[in-house]
């Protein structure tokens, strides 16, 4: 047996957290394994001493049946290993030649750059990719998708035999998800070993050829991707059977408008936006990255100026221009990016809870109650089934699928009728995830309006009662949600080009 | 941005209006705007003789200047820069006139002393992770200090050096052409700054510089050795240091171990009008000497128009708000 990668035995622990627990992986040539766990199971850790960022506290590494032990990135990418990190990592002000090369610059004497040997160079690995870009095009002007993709290319510029990707199709929407798997299948064939980690499932069973299991820090099992029912990984992976109930729509059809929205415009990005959510209904919103739908809730939150357009709360038209006037008017927004907007992640779970109503909290001194701050906090840890040891936790610490209870939490607790949440389940495992679909749904119960932007097609499905659909910032098209939509009808409407339109009506 | 300088004319031109050099653009614009509004509110303005003034005002400000842009661009801070002028000065002054060591001599004095507490700086920020704007301004007092304890807080003169204070006034164009006496400072302050802005485009030092300001984190899983880089800069910035101690000594032919502090702010002032992002990843050489002109222009013009010096300072501190609120807007419009 030639493994590329073996570790065995492999033991890490954090101040307070055993982290990995005598664990095992193994990786061949030309193989792409997939590790899987709920988030916290350990998958990062272990990727992370494989690549030589963490030092192992236990247990053995082997490359090509070799004892080594890399202690620097360094080390394991003169070992052959390369690493994707899940968030990217690049220097924006940098052009996308320096960041591939960064490093390794090609130089002259003196520490002098070779500027033209160093674009040259970034080109031929990106025609290997067939990437088209510019070597000199500055990376903070890309999309994250093509981000991404620069950031492969780094990696791969390493001449990599191990690559681990970490989540690398999380920005990404299905046409370039289709693209890195082209990719991912040419560096397979030139005897690269890929570990791949993410949370789509159907993913696995895509491009998988092995599957291994982390929970908790342990190993549980690694299996043939092809022979597995994705169902049996996701019960090993939390341990027990997640259920999967046909969803069951309301009718909300007669339910007061909680929220209208007129001819919303903001340059190309909103174009003419028109929809209406009802109380007690979930209206998602589909579309690929960029379609504008993220706009779209930031217009209506007065985080973003508006060029034109109506916004009407119970029927009455508000002058929403800030984020404070939004909250007045009794419309919430959940952010996709919860560390840089949604929490103040180095602070404690109930300080996270009280932070957007501290007037709620302070007497007329301006002096905190926090005996009310902590019966609020434990209400709401009891009520959403936060799991933290204590509300004195500090954010951080609490998984992904815990931190967005927090700032739903925080949410719930300024009363707010309209709830926008944009891409609530990103980066949540599994497990966590059938809980926040439970959650909104039990919002929506008592008469909230909710809005769930996802990029995610099923988890839209799974949860709209009705489905508005954009593309390149206009409203293509709403459709009634449950089983009369496919995937295929949504994908229809969110790549609606107007460009193209114009073409059919040229030709006809 | 880091290779507008040095292209292809055509493709230099139409990158520099591509990316994000506009801050410049605009302080060289009201850099223009200012010389042409002075001159026609005074006719003593335009004098050949004033116009050497101003450059001769400029050239320790833009030196100081040209050394803080290399560490604000790493996302850092130097406010130590103004007493370790003053440091490099007193050590020059004891090995010129105490020891009685030859010219060079205390030139390399200067200059090695201000590298080796640059890379002091450099290291507290790398090694022991204490912020840059913590472990300089400890390395501002502690130089302060030690600048007043060597030389017993009395001003030390170069009067057995003559040669000394050549090196800022002395003028060897004005030799070659004498229609045009610039001074050695301001020789040196453009020989300081073309140099630096050849290290901060050309070089692996200054790709760092950009890379450190750009995500640091992301550099060092790159597996660049970031604490010996950042140390470097530090040394790097602190050497260009050395040379404006001794602008500032041969121009006032002492070492005044009292003076220093302030200039660290001037420094970081023309560097903000000159468009460097005080976040760091982003700046530019050319951006901070136009920054500490305009500094000079506008301090020597309101002189020339008699406003009291009081409001010079008010109208500099004016100046920096409206240049950042600018570069601000401009960022938020493409978006």
């Amino acid at each position: 047996m030639s493994y590329l990668v073996e570790m065995k035995g492999i033991e890490k622990r954090f101040p307070g957290v055993h982290a990995l627990k005598s664990v095992q992986f193994s990786l061949k040539p030309g193989e792409v394994h997939a590790l899987m766990g709920e988030n916290g199971a350990g998958k990062s850790t272990l990727m992370k001493i494989m690549s030589g960022i963490y030092a192992r506290d236990g247990g053995e590494m082997f490359v090509d049946g070799k004892p080594v032990t890399p202690d620097s990135p360094r080390a394991a990418q003169d070992l052959g290993i390369g690493i994707i990190h899940q968030e990217l990592s690049l220097m924006n002000d940098l052009t996308a030649a320096q960041n591939v090369l960064i490093g390794r610059e090609p130089r002259r004497s003196l520490g002098r750059l070779d500027e033209t040997a160093l674009n040259k160079k970034t080109a031929e690995i990106f025609a290997s990719l067939q990437l088209a870009m510019d070597p000199r095009t500055q990376v903070s002007t890309q999309t994250i998708a093509r981000q991404q993709l620069i950031e492969i290319a780094k990696a791969l510029s390493y001449n990599p035999r191990v690559l681990i990707m970490d989540e690398p199709t999380a920005a990404l929407n299905d046409a370039e998800i289709a693209e890195l798997f082209k990719v991912i299948e040419r560096l397979k064939a030139d005897g690269v070993g890929i570990v791949y980690i993410s949370h789509r499932m159907d993913e696995i069973k895509r491009i998988a050829d092995r599957v291994t299991i982390l929970r908790d820090g342990a190993y549980i099992d690694t299996l043939d991707a092809a022979d597995t029912p994705l169902s049996t990984i996701i019960q090993l992976m939390v341990g027990r059977e997640v259920t999967q109930n046909a969803p069951v729509f309301p009718d909300t059809s007669q339910s007061p408008v909680a929220l209208e929205v007129r001819n919303l415009s903001r340059g190309k990005d909103v174009r003419d936006v028109s929809f209406d959510v009802r109380k007690g209904e979930i209206l998602g919103f589909a579309g690929l990255m960029g379609a504008g739908r993220t706009e779209v809730a930031r217009i209506i939150f007065g985080a973003d100026p508006r060029d034109a357009g109506e916004i009407l709360v119970d029927g009455q038209p508000v002058n929403i221009r800030t984020p404070h006037a939004a909250v007045e008017a009794g419309i919430g927004y959940l952010s996709e990016d919860r560390k840089h907007f949604g929490l103040a992640v180095d602070m404690t779970v109930r300080a996270n809870i009280a932070m957007a109503n501290m007037d709620k909290f302070t007497n007329r001194a301006g002096v905190l109650d926090e005996a009310a701050m902590k019966r609020i906090a434990v209400k709401y840890i009891e009520r959403l089934g936060i799991r933290t040891p204590s509300d004195m936790q500090d954010v951080r610490l609490l998984s992904g699928g815990n931190q967005q209870k927090v700032v739903i939490a925080k949410w719930l607790l300024r009363d707010c009728d309209v709830l926008i949440f944009d891409e609530p389940t990103r980066g949540i495992d599994v497990g966590a995830k059938s809980e926040i679909y439970a959650l909104l749904e039990d919002l929506a119960a008592q008469g909230r309006a909710i809005i769930v932007i996802s990029s995610e097609l099923p988890e839209v499905m799974r949860l709209s009662h009705r489905i508005a659909v954009m593309c390149e910032g206009r409203l293509t098209g709403i459709l009634p949600g449950g089983a009369d939509t496919t995937q295929e009808d949504i994908m229809e409407l969110a790549t609606q080009r107007e460009s193209a339109l114009v073409g059919a009506e040229e030709t006809q | 941005m880091t290779s507008t300088t040095v292209d292809a004319p055509k493709s230099a031109l139409s990158r520099i209006i591509a990316t994000g050099t506009h801050q410049r653009v605009l302080a060289f614009a009201s850099l223009i705007v200012l010389l042409i509004g002075f001159s026609i509110a005074s006719p003593n303005f335009m004098q050949m003789s004033n116009m050497i003034a101003i450059l001769q005002a400029t050239s320790v400000n833009g030196v100081l200047a040209v050394a803080v842009t290399l560490v604000i661009i790493t996302g850092g801070i130097d406010l130590s820069v103004g007493t370790m002028m003053t440091f490099c000065a007193v050590i020059t002054g004891v090995v010129l006139t105490y020891a009685g060591m030859p010219l060079l001599l205390g030139v390399v004095a200067a200059i090695a002393t201000g590298a080796l507490a640059g890379s002091l700086s450099g290291t507290f920020v790398a090694k022991m992770k204490i912020p840059p704007f913590i472990a300089t301004l400890g390395m501002m007092l502690i130089l302060k200090g030690l600048s007043l304890v060597i030389s017993g807080t009395r001003p030390i003169y170069f009067n057995d050096t003559p040669g000394f204070s050549e090196i800022s006034r002395g003028s060897l164009i004005g030799n070659l052409i004498p229609a045009l006496p610039i001074p050695n400072g301001v020789l040196i302050l453009f020989m300081v700054a073309a140099l630096t802005a050849y290290i901060l485009n050309r070089t692996v030092l200054g790709r760092y510089c950009f890379a450190l300001g750009s995500n640091e984190e992301s550099v060092r899983l790159s597996g660049v050795n970031t604490d010996r880089w950042k140390i470097a800069i530090y040394a790097l910035a602190g050497a260009i240091v050395g040379i404006a101690g001794l602008l500032i000594a041969s121009r006032l032919n002492s070492a005044q171990p009292a003076l220093g502090l302030g200039y660290e702010l001037e420094a970081i002032a023309a560097v903000v009008i000159g468009g460097t992002s005080l976040s760091g990843g982003r700046g530019s050489i050319l951006g901070s000497l136009i920054g500490a002109l305009i500094m000079a222009v506008l301090t020597n013009g309101l002189r020339v128009l008699s406003v009291a010096q009081e409001w010079q300072t008010v109208v500099t501190g004016a100046i920096i708000i409206l240049a950042v609120y600018a570069d601000m807007m401009r960022r938020k419009k493409p978006n």
